[in-house]
């Protein structure tokens, strides 16, 4: 394979970095630029030791066309690994930071800098990676065909990682537009847009030039998840900046508008990238591990139609007894309550994918974190339409518990479904056997799960409580407590849900070591317990 | 059964599916965030309102740059222990130039959203420089370094013709004597009368505590002091604000 | 005022009953008899060969 014009528009690519960084209007575009300039200098000089000098014919030997592409998969198997190492340990450096204030370190790891890093990092580089990762390998076998574009799908890959090492350096430098889960500045968003066209070109031309006659329902979710999400992105990010080579710019919206737009966004975010996406894991995976079709196949049309539709509609309950107008709260209100509906018919679907295998459960340790995975996806799901009611939401905003059902989603749904998924692929893609160890499977299965159970539980009460604290009057109708007095209380949940968290993260070390081991070849001796010689990741 | 035969094309036409799904997710959001844009009664009519000096503005990015909307709101709900506690809850209109909004998701720590006035410049720098000091219970991060960094803007023009570009109605008397006016607005020697003709109420003064350079710290306690200010709610009318 | 209170009604009358109606007909769309074959063998997809 011959990389000359790859290369050559990486060299053009880092000069423009190095005259961003020269004549940029502000010093944090200079440095940012400096940081663009390094990366992509590295790049290049990897890039130019991959060329091959040889005679044209010999060099562009490659692979039959009709081979499926999982060289790039495997790549994002090994990023989603370690990007969500990354993200689960600046996790819990933030969470100690809130116990423990003196670890913060001015300015650049301060809490307000390192949270963002630590949300994008999960959801977008680890979450991100499994999407693409997962989607790349899904659309390839469902469809029996080669993914589209020839090396497009690299570009899709290294362009990402490009987009979450801009935006991670980005934060802690202060680069920030103060959208939740959307801070990156335009210029990386403007990136960002040209990646996900390249992605959704890939994904979509793979399923048109597909030997299969029938789209699997799994497309459908991650195709919807990618459409959604470029709509959204490019609404959400409409700025005017304020120089072409300077980082600041103005949202195009203010206030009450430019609010609900964010939350449309932001609510979305969950619906589409951590949920359609993730759903379109679930539709493959859970089917190839336990070895039997989904449960009801028409069930998860309703359930891609009906959860996409109402989805979109529920972003303003994040906006609850706001200056937003009423009828738009009332209406996100009624849109979440009734995507319980569709939420839980996706859940019975998938875990009725087992009957007449509940057995696996107890068996295949992997079939068991997909499992847990889905049951914190019904939990989630339950707790969101509950959390979207007024009454409830007016005591439940602005406080921990809203951190909590966000990471029983995130770690048990969207960290579970994938880590089966990583358990499954791995030795797919390596021409394994079988994984490294399935005892460390199971160790991690109940770190993960404690993990995710004494965090939810934790943040829950520590939510409650403040809740309750800032509401509580005397009876002579005086407000008992002090905001201060409720930050004080707050110290020994938030060390405990440190605790959690960094059993969660444990598990995900776990996870990285037996990947690890089983990329390179090694097969622990070892008896799973309940296990029969059938032990080994289904076909 | 013709138009039941033709049903597949849905589920085998790739494009058909995807522009399917696009209709589908739009109808939401044009739905739900069009009429925001055209409702009249979105925003409600207030006296006082007007838009960031360059101080205060640049102060804001501040602001923004250190993620403090992570931990703060700036939305008062209409509650009765968050009217006491924070002040009469916020207005839509409140936030009319706020590009981005700052409303915040979670307290961490308190609502900010009426902060202006409510402590001395002392505070806030004492405050910002170790937390600790002032309130005990805080987990708050210190910002000392914001005292000693020089506020560096390239041209804070550029910043007020930005916000003009999305709508912030900054007249050209005002982008003209923007630089001045970043100035004047952290001297308490220079001639205000121009700045608070263009920007009534806006604090003026020596924020930091050191009068010899002008830093961020000066820009960020400008922002904050100027918080939930500009309403006159005593002339506000409760019941025909409702929406 | 008069554009929202118009707007409101319709919605709550005419755009509820239309949006509820156009759901009932994709579930039964989904459901009628002819897709079950059909169904069951789209479900088999992922179960084929590598």
């Amino acid at each position: 394979m011959n990389y000359v014009s790859e290369t050559i528009l990486l060299a053009v690519g880092t000069f423009l970095a190095l005259l961003g960084a020269a004549y940029a209007y502000d010093n944090l575009f200079a440095s940012h630029m400096w940081v663009l300039f390094f990366v992509l200098l590295v790049s290049t000089v990897v890039m130019l030791r991959k060329i091959s000098f040889a005679p044209a014919g010999q060099a562009s030997k490659s692979r039959a066309e009709s081979e499926y592409l999982d060289e790039v998969i495997k790549y994002g198997v090994i990023a989603t690994v370690f990007w969500g190492v990354v993200g689960f340990l600046v996790g819990v450096v933030v969470a100690l930071q809130l116990a423990f204030p003196d670890l913060n370190i001015e300015p650049w790891f301060n809490f307000g800098r390192v949270r963002p890093l630590h949300t994008s990092a999960v959801i977008f580089a680890f979450g991100g990676n499994a999407l693409i990762a997962t989607s790349f390998y899904v659309v390839q076998r469902t469809c029996r065909a080669r993914l589209f574009g020839g090396n497009l799908a690299w570009f899709v890959f290294w362009g990402y990682q490009l987009f979450i090492v801009m935006a991670a350096t980005g934060y802690l430098l202060g680069i920030t537009q103060s959208r939740e889960y959307a801070e990156p500045e335009w210029y990386v968003d403007i990136w960002l847009t040209i990646v996900w066209v390249a992605y959704l070109l890939v994904f979509l031309g793979t399923i048109l030039k597909r030997k299969e006659p029938h789209i699997y329902v799994a497309n459908w979710f991650y195709l919807g998840f990618i459409v959604t999400i470029a709509m959204l992105h490019v609404v959400n990010n409409l700025a005017v900046p304020v120089s072409f080579l300077g980082v600041k710019s103005y949202s195009a919206f203010a206030g009450v508008q430019d609010a609900l737009t964010q939350w449309w966004y932001g609510h979305n975010a969950v619906g589409f990238f951590l949920t359609a996406g993730f759903l379109g894991m679930m539709y493959y995976f859970v089917p190839k591990q336990v070895n039997r079709p989904v449960y009801s196949y028409r069930l998860s049309i309703i359930h891609f139609w009906a959860l996409i539709f109402m989805y979109i509609w529920a972003g303003p309950h994040h906006l609850h007894y706001t200056a937003l107008p009423d009828w738009a709260q009332t209406l996100g209100m009624v849109f979440s309550i009734m995507l319980w509906m569709p939420s839980w018919g996706g859940m019975i679907n998938g875990l009725m994918t087992l009957s007449g295998a509940w057995d696996k459960i107890r068996t295949d340790p992997i079939v068991r974190m997909m499992v847990m995975a889905i049951a914190f996806y019904g939990m989630a799901t339950f707790e969101g339409p509950m959390m979207s009611v007024k009454a409830v939401n007016s005591l439940s905003h602005y406080t921990d518990w809203t951190i909590g059902h966000v990471h029983s989603g995130a770690l048990g749904w969207n960290g579970m479904i994938t880590f089966g998924a990583i358990y499954y692929l791995t030795p797919k893609l390596w021409n394994r056997r079988r994984l490294y160890s399935l005892q460390l499977v199971n160790w991690h299965f109940w770190l993960a799960t404690l993990g995710i159970v004494v965090y939810a539980a934790v943040m829950w009460v520590a939510g409650v409580q403040q809740g309750l604290m800032w509401r509580e009057y005397d009876d002579q109708g005086f407000l008992v407590y002090s905001f201060a007095e409720s930050v004080a209380a707050m110290l020994p949940y938030y060390v405990l849900r440190a605790v959690g968290g960094a059993m969660f993260l444990t598990g995900a070390l776990l996870m990285a070591f037996n990947v690890t081991m089983t990329i390179l070849g090694y097969e622990r001796q070892e008896t799973v317990s309940g296990a029969a010689p059938a032990l080994q990741p289904a076909e | 059964m013709g138009l039941l035969d033709k049903h597949h094309y849905v589920e085998r036409n790739a494009t058909l599916l995807l522009v399917g799904s696009l209709v589908v997710v739009s109808i939401g959001g044009i739905v739900e965030i069009a009429p925001l844009f055209y409702l009249e009664n979105t925003i409600e009519k207030v006296e006082g309102m007007r838009p960031y000096s360059p101080l205060e503005l640049v102060g804001r990015s501040i602001y923004i740059r250190e993620g403090c909307y992570v931990c703060h709101s700036q939305m008062i709900r209409p509650f009765r222990d968050e009217v006491e506690r924070y002040g009469h809850y916020s207005l839509a209109a409140e936030s009319m130039y706020d590009h981005s909004f700052q409303w915040g998701s979670k307290r961490t720590g308190p609502d900010l959203a009426r902060v202006g006035d409510r402590y001395s410049n002392e505070w806030h720098v004492q405050h910002l420089i170790e937390p600790r000091d002032v309130v005990p219970e805080s987990v708050m991060p210190s910002y000392a370094f914001l005292k000693d960094t020089p506020l560096k803007v390239t041209d804070v023009s550029m910043e007020l013709k930005a916000n003009r570009a999305v709508g912030v109605p900054y007249s050209d008397e005002m982008v003209a004597s923007a630089k001045a006016d970043l100035a004047a607005q952290a001297d308490p020697n220079a001639d205000t009368s121009g700045l608070l003709e263009r920007y009534p109420k806006a604090k003026i003064g020596d924020f930091d505590g050191d009068t010899q350079n002008l830093t961020e710290m000066d820009a960020l306690i400008a922002y904050l002091q100027m918080l939930g200010t500009l309403v006159d709610f005593s002339t506000y009318d409760d019941a025909a604000g409702y929406r | 005022m008069e554009a929202y209170t118009a707007l409101r009604q319709f919605a709550d009358s005419w755009g509820l009953m239309g949006m509820a109606l156009f759901f009932l007909g994709v579930v039964l769309f989904t459901l009628r008899p002819g897709s079950e074959a059909q169904a069951k063998k789209a479900a088999q997809i992922p179960l084929k060969e590598d």
